[in-house]
């Protein structure tokens, strides 16, 4: 017989009561974010006039009052200006962006070869793509695609000359395909390239060690702007007459040549990071230098650095606006050019044409950003907070 | 100073140049690579400017084009080279280019110590101001600005010739400075100060991206003198005398009235003048003295137009610039164009 056990045991959890009013609603959430102190609450007040006041004016300048379709200049000029708007009109003139977007993307590159830069843009996103997504297998084999054989296919197929394709010289390049090429390159080299000068500049052989110091002390002394003038300005009065070295080539060069020095230092900090007995350990094993840095070392120090390293990259894809004053066009370059085309003169066009060049710019920026927090949190596996 | 050596190393890097290839003919070498390679400005509206399919278009560009269809027959065969304004001597000095047809202005330095010729001069510029009417009504001469602000565009040498003209007429000015033109213009159009000086040119352009144009007007003092116009290497006279004589003859049809349109026409016209310009004469050698066909002026008109043309297609009437043609008139229609006669 069974005795009878009067305790309760309860077998389900109680129904959990509504929190107090107080704690629940918009009501409460208004005073906990927004107005919790009588800092908070003037600080919340003065943020809300200033949006109000911003908002509407920039979204009837951008979108409302802008003029989407259009031929020349009289489409985005008030009638005193000369054109088509009635008086005090303001709006963005896209119809200029859209006029001039071929230029934006491809400079004075032949229409009939645009086919080129469109097949070697999406050679680009098709073999980075993979690379980005973790979970995608054979990253060693996509790597070796892309930084080895895609700049050698992209080369032959932008520049022609060869294989019946017609050739196309550097100066007609243009727009967004400079910014992109000019920023692959410098990217693509500086990491490599920044890894070897920081490891030479820790190394305990005196000549190397030198070489690389003054190498970056040198390059980091001089602003990119010097460099990219010497290369285009001065570099050709010293060559024999005759010689002549592409444009291109010539700032592409000093672009990541500036950018392996700065790049060096960001990982050298990270070298600088990794405690003595990881050195000391690794070589109680018995591994020799390459493998010590390559296993043990490097793989740390990089995964410290990688808020450096993209801030890094993306100083360099903003610096590549630097070329337009040696006469190349970028994307920057290319959109303020064609404010002195008298067709599209306006009062308008030079701000639609910089904020389209923003937005451009804050895409790929913000992207470049995002991404590396993502991979951050990946590879966050011993210092996370 | 930093100015000074640079110009220091130019000239003598220049020097250096010179010496190393004083034998190495232009014209040659332009007919062997089959093109023309032009120096011209990175956007200037109306003198050098990319139109909405990439061409470039423009005064100076026609420039360019002449001497192109001159040698070849085609104006086509041209390939531009951007240059900023700093870049431009040393790209001509190092061989890169073969002309620069950029807006520069013609003075002593540049033809002596930079080692430069000037081809003559295809645009008379001149140094002006622009004052917003309503703020200063009443002001019809530069005289009267003393103490006004003035909104100016820095390193350049609209702002050394300001200095000049007020210190020479003993007035005050506040100079309120900018690294861009088009900075320079908005702080102007935003009424940061009372006056906006460059060069002529470039007022008209400027108007063109202002509020309310018809607020500003363009006084009538001119205060400097910029005759801009096309620039070779010194010491390669045949090349030299290719644009020299390039630019004449767009002038020299412009008199004659011969025109794209009627150039095949007036092959036939009777007047020796025009025949011997044309090339119609039995045994000319005109263009054969040039290194050139006889048939090169037919060329230059039929790929650019006279000068007249020229001048409207892109700077005045036919384009949004309407600029007048002032100065750059002909000699006998008010100007000072004078062109010597081909004969």
């Amino acid at each position: 017989m069974q005795e009878h056990d009067l305790s309760f045991v309860r077998t389900e959890m109680a129904i959990a009561e509504a929190p107090p009013r107080s704690a629940q609603g918009t009501g409460h959430w208004l005073r906990t974010n927004l107005f919790s102190s009588v800092t908070d609450s003037v600080l919340t007040i003065v943020g809300v006039v200033v949006l109000i006041l911003i908002i509407p004016p920039l979204v009837d300048w951008l979108f409302l009052s802008a003029q989407w379709t259009g031929t020349d200049r009289t489409f985005c000029a008030t009638t005193v200006q000369g054109g088509i708007r009635p008086d005090g009109w303001s709006g963005a003139c896209w119809a200029f962006v859209g006029d001039k977007l071929q230029q934006f993307i491809y400079g004075r590159y032949p229409f009939s070869e645009r086919w080129r830069v469109d097949l070697v843009a999406a050679l680009f996103v098709v073999l980075l793509v993979p690379l980005l997504i973790p979970k995608v297998p054979r990253k060693g084999l996509n790597a070796l695609l892309l930084f080895i054989i895609f700049p050698i296919v992209a080369f032959f197929l932008l520049l022609g000359g060869w294989f019946g394709l017609p050739h196309v010289e550097t100066p007609l390049w243009g727009g967004m395909m400079i910014t992109l090429i000019v920023s692959f390159v410098g990217i693509s080299a500086s990491l490599p390239c920044g890894i070897i000068l920081a490891l030479g500049r820790r190394s305990r052989l005196p000549v190397v060690k030198t070489v690389c110091v003054a190498f970056i002390e040198l390059i980091r002394g001089v602003p990119l702007i010097t460099v990219l003038f010497m290369a285009s300005v001065m570099l050709p009065l010293f060559l024999p007459a005759g010689t002549y070295f592409d444009k291109l080539l010539r700032a592409i060069v000093g672009v990541a040549i500036f950018a392996s020095a700065y790049m060096a230092e960001v990982i050298r900090g990270g070298l600088q990071a990794i405690p003595k007995g990881q050195f000391e350990g690794a070589d109680s094993l018995g591994l020799t230098y390459t493998q010590k840095m390559r296993l043990v070392i490097l793989p740390q120090a990089i995964k410290l650095v990688i808020p450096g390293i993209v801030s890094e990259f993306i100083g360099l894809f903003k610096d590549t606006t630097l070329v337009s004053i040696i006469g190349m066009f970028d994307l920057l370059g290319s959109v303020q050019q064609n404010f002195h085309d008298a067709t599209w003169a306006t009062a308008q066009t030079p701000m639609t044409g910089l904020v389209f060049a923003g937005f451009i710019y804050f895409v790929f920026c913000a992207g470049m950003s995002r991404y590396s927090m993502f991979m951050e949190r990946r590879l966050d596996t011993g210092h996370k907070r | 100073m930093r100015k000074a050596i640079l110009t220091g190393v130019l000239s003598a890097a220049a020097l250096a140049y010179m010496a190393a290839s004083a034998n190495a003919s232009t014209l040659d070498e332009v007919k062997k690579k089959g093109f023309v390679q032009c120096g011209v400005n990175t956007g200037l509206a109306g003198f050098a400017s990319p139109d909405s399919k990439g061409n470039w278009v423009g005064f100076d560009v026609d420039i360019c084009r002449a001497v192109a269809a001159a040698i070849f027959g085609d104006g086509s065969k041209v390939k531009y080279t951007p240059t900023t304004a700093k870049e431009r001597f040393t790209a001509l000095q190092s061989g890169e280019i073969d002309l620069l047809s950029r807006n520069t202005t013609w003075t002593e330095t540049r033809d002596t110590e930079l080692g430069f010729n000037f081809a003559g001069v295809n645009y008379y510029d001149g140094q002006g101001f622009m004052i917003n009417a309503k703020k200063l009504s009443g002001v019809t001469s530069a005289l009267q600005l003393s103490g006004a602000s003035v909104c100016v565009q820095t390193g350049t040498t609209t702002e050394l010739n300001l200095a000049d003209y007020f210190k020479a007429n003993h007035m005050e000015y506040h100079p309120v400075v900018f690294e861009k033109l088009e900075e320079t213009l908005a702080a102007y159009d935003s009424g940061r100060c009372d006056v906006y000086t460059t060069d002529q040119s470039g007022l008209y352009a400027s108007r063109l991206t202002l509020k309310n144009p018809d607020d500003h007007v363009v006084l009538p003092e001119i205060i400097s003198k910029e005759p801009l116009g096309p620039v070779v290497r010194q010491g390669d006279d045949q090349w030299f005398d290719l644009v020299k004589w390039t630019l004449n003859a767009m002038i020299i049809a412009e008199e004659d009235g011969i025109t794209q349109a009627n150039v095949e026409e007036m092959k036939k016209s009777d007047k020796p003048e025009i025949r011997r310009v044309l090339g119609q004469e039995q045994g000319s050698k005109y263009g054969a003295d040039l290194g050139v066909g006889e048939d090169w002026v037919v060329n230059i008109v039929k790929a650019v137009g006279n000068y007249g043309e020229s001048f409207e297609r892109n700077l005045g009437q036919g384009s949004p610039l309407k600029i007048k043609r002032g100065l750059n008139q002909l000699w006998n229609k008010g100007g000072i164009l004078y062109a010597p006669p081909i004969r």
